[in-house]
């Protein structure tokens, strides 16, 4: 099928769910039908809108329509030795580069010091976008600086779908690290947050940490002499490269043993300097064993825990400290919108925008707020 | 197009509705806070684009919050609309004030609230200036990474306004990748908050929405800022080249090569001569172009880059390399570039900067479109430009005294934006649409997205009193401009491979 036919067939469909108020459920490969709200709704496919659009590597842009396979995109970056600094969690081979956006979920890189620095959003450079009108609207474009008009495209990453479904997307790339090496230090928690917080403050090349079961795992990725001095000053145990490599796939894609549980596991998005935080755990005994503890990441600032204590608890935990929690994952019943309360301004804000983007209210309800 | 043309709500002063909107402010804040009369207001009547001018109805300059508050309140049940302003150094028209309206003058908003070192971040109140935060965060090694040339006097108010940029921005991001948190107020006057000091907010990304809203969303009062480590140490290098052809494909080079250079600047030669005399930085002022690169970070980083940047430029066609031996070269080498503005204002009673981005593989295509622009104008249009992200900066010279002179700049001008935008660009990179560009918007998007910035805006404030007139024309105004931007293209050829 060609775009511009796999687009109109797209636009048809959500015409015709627009007059009669049919729910539509945008999926690409459904790696992350796990997350958010209960899934609702006829099945919009956007695996039809497949390919790398333009990718020039002196231009350390890349754009694809959002069906193309996140393992197709990044294959072809590293080809030409660059990545996408954020390093997505695929969670399955069958991720899309739409669903990687809408979800707006970044990897163990996210934290890092310096060039690597950043979420999806800050390497989101434009999108095209189908609104619940059926209107194929773009926004930003396929520049690094760019402010024209308000930045609607980085206000697609991490909207889930609510706005529209994605079509085509442009990111900023970065080449691929020259030299890597992890470490490995013994520590507790408190102090693992507090060094974590002072390195960071260094000129470090440190790009993604993990502190889980009294062991902190450092990587650091640069310029070869950067990644050495930074050997020498920091100390602790070399992991072996490719164990070290199949260390950081695993916490990317959640596949590490402490994510294997199916009880509820949450995600605490914390100010990063914030001191260990008591996750009301697993009430039943029994469910120690990997259940048990966090997982610490982003050099504090992303905390995982399994909880079956009241949402409305852990929401006022991280919300104690600045932050916010979400029930990432979790048994069938407790699937919960992957937002909250909101302060009543910001929540009619958002209601206001979600009414201009999908008026007729088709796309994804209940995902990722529960009234919408 | 003149000002006149331009600026819709350019109107006389209603001494009436002056009078009640003082008399109604007056109950807030205190006399020495209000100006109205046309001698206390003239130092506000333009910002940092002096070709645009009004004289605000009144000018409030709050110094408290719940002064704040109390303004916004007041302008809101009185239909009254509302400016915001920062130091005013903004090159697009931004706070260009409205006749019918206050200016909300935050430059008491001064202060530095705290510096958290361990945390990395820095609390400021809107009025900060982007350098004094850098100042602040130096004796626990870090600094606010963007670094927009007017720094020294630009408040991060406004470059959170205008989502500014500056010459590290390839490396270290724009003021969207260094902000974390705005806390503010809507033009209902009630609070709100964009962001958190954890890494993500709940919900959708609105900081992405405030941050380059020019004033128009909602008035920040606060904010915070990620600080980064300070590199130990940077050098540059000055390399000439013998076309603007040849050091645009040495950038592409430098890029293809896997290194990210702190820095990546481009100057051409009429540039370079304008600089040189004002500044004389030692720029090759034989080359028709030079090429600023940076390499920053650990000692041992930087001798590995340099070493690096240098065989990639020599064999991009390099007729000269040279490296800063100290700090104090360093600082010489990039004293030029940010003098070019300045420096340009030397050499032309007027001159007119432009903001465009193109693709960098584009960049010769557009240094002849500007240069075939030099003949039709008849005017000259030195060029300085931030390689390493597309964004150019053409500064066109002329004389306002001269009957049609700035008729003829800002024609010259439009065609450059509108080629931008036809290139695969965006009419502007970093100073923000404003006024100035208003009618260039018509070209860049079309009505559906005009359309949704609307709606963006009502969600925030459904009157549109807040900074009314400025970033997004009305469809009316595109159908006067007579550039509404026609997509069909996108369609018809979709499906042509352009791998």
């Amino acid at each position: 099928m060609t775009t511009s036919s796999a687009v109109q067939l797209l636009r048809e469909k959500i015409c015709a769910a627009s007059a009669t108020h049919t729910s539509l459920r945008i999926r690409g490969g459904g790696s992350k039908d796990f997350y958010g709200g209960t899934l609702r709704g006829e099945l919009l496919d956007t695996r039809t809108l497949e390919g790398i659009v333009d990718y020039e590597p002196t231009e350390l842009v890349m754009t694809a329509r959002a069906g193309t396979l996140l393992t197709e995109i990044e294959s072809t970056l590293a080809a030409n030795q660059q990545c996408l600094a954020f390093e997505p969690p695929y969670f399955s081979a069958q991720a899309t580069l739409g669903g990687c956006v809408a979800a707006g979920l970044s990897g163990p890189r996210r934290a890092a010091n310096g060039l690597y620095y950043g979420s999806i959003r800050d390497f989101l450079l434009g999108c095209r976008v189908l609104d619940g009108r059926g209107d194929e609207l773009s926004f930003g474009g396929q520049v690094m600086k760019n402010v024209a008009g308000y930045d609607v495209a980085r206000l697609m990453a991490g909207s889930l779908g609510t706005l529209g479904v994605l079509t085509e997307i442009s990111l900023k790339v970065l080449p691929l690290p020259v030299a890597t090496c992890t470490l490995q230090f013994s520590m507790a928690q408190a102090e693992a947050i507090q060094q974590l917080n002072r390195w960071a403050g260094l000129p470090l090349p440190i790009t993604a940490s993990v502190w889980f079961e009294e062991r902190l795992t450092l990587r650091l990725e640069g310029a070869h002499a950067a990644v050495q001095s930074a050997v020498q000053r920091l100390g602790g145990s070399q992991m072996d490269a490719l164990v070290a490599r199949e260390f950081w796939q695993a916490t990317r894609n959640h596949t590490a043993d402490f994510f294997q549980s199916e009880a509820s596991l949450w995600r605490l998005s914390v100010p990063a300097a914030t001191p260990p935080l008591r996750c009301p755990s697993i009430a039943s005994a029994g469910t120690a064993g990997h259940n048990a503890g966090q997982w610490i990441e982003w050099g504090g600032a992303q905390r995982w825990c399994y909880s079956d204590a009241p949402a409305a608890q852990l929401h006022a935990l991280a919300q104690s400290v600045g932050g916010h929690a979400i029930r990432f994952r979790g048994p069938t019943q407790h699937r919960d919108a992957v937002v909250g309360a909101l302060d009543p301004v910001l929540a009619r804000v958002h209601r206001d925008l979600k009414q201009r983007f999908d008026p007729a209210g088709i796309f994804n309800p209940g995902r990722m707020f529960s009234d919408f | 197009m003149g000002a006149e043309a331009l600026v819709g709500t350019l109107t006389q002063i209603d001494p009436a509705r002056q009078r009640a909107v003082v008399e109604a402010l007056r109950q807030h804040l205190p006399a020495h806070a209000l100006l109205f009369r046309a001698e206390e207001t003239r130092p506000y009547e333009c910002d940092g684009l002096s070709a645009y001018r009004a004289l605000p109805m009144v000018v409030a300059l709050p110094e408290t919050e719940a002064q704040v508050v109390a303004v916004l309140k007041t302008c809101h049940a009185m239909g009254v609309p509302v400016v915001p302003r920062g130091a005013g150094t903004g090159l697009s028209g931004g706070a260009l004030p409205n006749s019918a309206g206050v200016l909300l003058g935050m430059a008491k908003f001064n202060r530095l609230l705290s510096i958290d070192p361990l945390s990395r971040i820095a609390r400021v109140q809107p009025g900060v200036r982007n350098a004094a935060i850098s100042e602040a965060a130096a004796p626990h090694g870090l600094y606010y990474a963007p670094d927009p040339s007017s720094q020294i006097a630009c408040s991060i108010g406004g470059n959170i306004a205008e989502n500014s940029g500056g010459v590290h921005c390839l490396k270290y991001g724009l003021t969207v990748n260094n902000v974390l948190r705005v806390r503010g107020y809507t033009m209902a006057g009630e609070p709100i908050t964009f962001g958190s000091e954890a890494l993500d907010a709940a919900g959708y990304d609105l900081l992405t929405l405030i941050i380059g809203s020019e004033g128009m969303l909602a008035v920040t009062v606060e904010a915070t800022v990620r600080l980064v480590p300070r590199p130990q140490t940077a050098q540059v290098i000055m390399a000439s080249f013998d076309t603007v052809e040849t050091a645009g494909q040495a950038v592409a080079e430098v890029i293809a090569a896997g290194l990210i250079p702190a820095g990546l600047e481009m100057m051409d030669q009429p540039a370079t001569r304008a600089v040189e005399e004002f500044v004389h930085a030692g720029y090759d002022l034989d080359a028709a172009a030079i090429l600023l690169c940076e390499s920053d970070g650990t000692p041992e980083e930087v001798a590995e880059e340099m070493t690096r940047m240098k065989a990639v430029l020599s064999q991009a066609g390099a007729t000269q390399l040279r490296v800063s031996a100290n700090e104090e070269e360093r600082s010489r080498f990039w004293a030029g570039r940010k003098a070019a503005f300045p420096a340009v204002g030397r050499i032309s009673p007027d001159y007119y900067c432009m903001d465009g981005t193109i693709p960098r593989k584009r960049l010769g295509e557009i240094l002849r479109f500007i240069a075939e622009m030099e003949k039709k104008y008849d005017l000259r249009c030195p060029n300085v430009f931030h390689a390493g992200d597309g964004n150019l900066h053409p500064l066109i010279l002329f004389d306002a005294n001269e009957p049609d002179q700035l008729q003829r700049t800002e024609a010259f001008a439009a065609e450059v934006l509108e080629k931008c935008v036809a290139l695969g660009g965006t009419i502007t990179g970093e100073h923000g649409v404003g006024i100035e560009k208003i009618n260039q918007m018509c070209t860049q998007f079309g009505a559906a997205e005009l359309a949704v910035f609307r709606a963006v805006k009502r969600a925030f404030d459904p009157q549109e009193l807040l900074n009314p007139g400025k970033n997004i024309p009305s469809l009316h105004r595109c159908a006067e401009y007579g550039q509404m931007h026609v997509r069909s293209a996108a369609v018809a050829f979709a499906d042509i491979p352009r791998f």
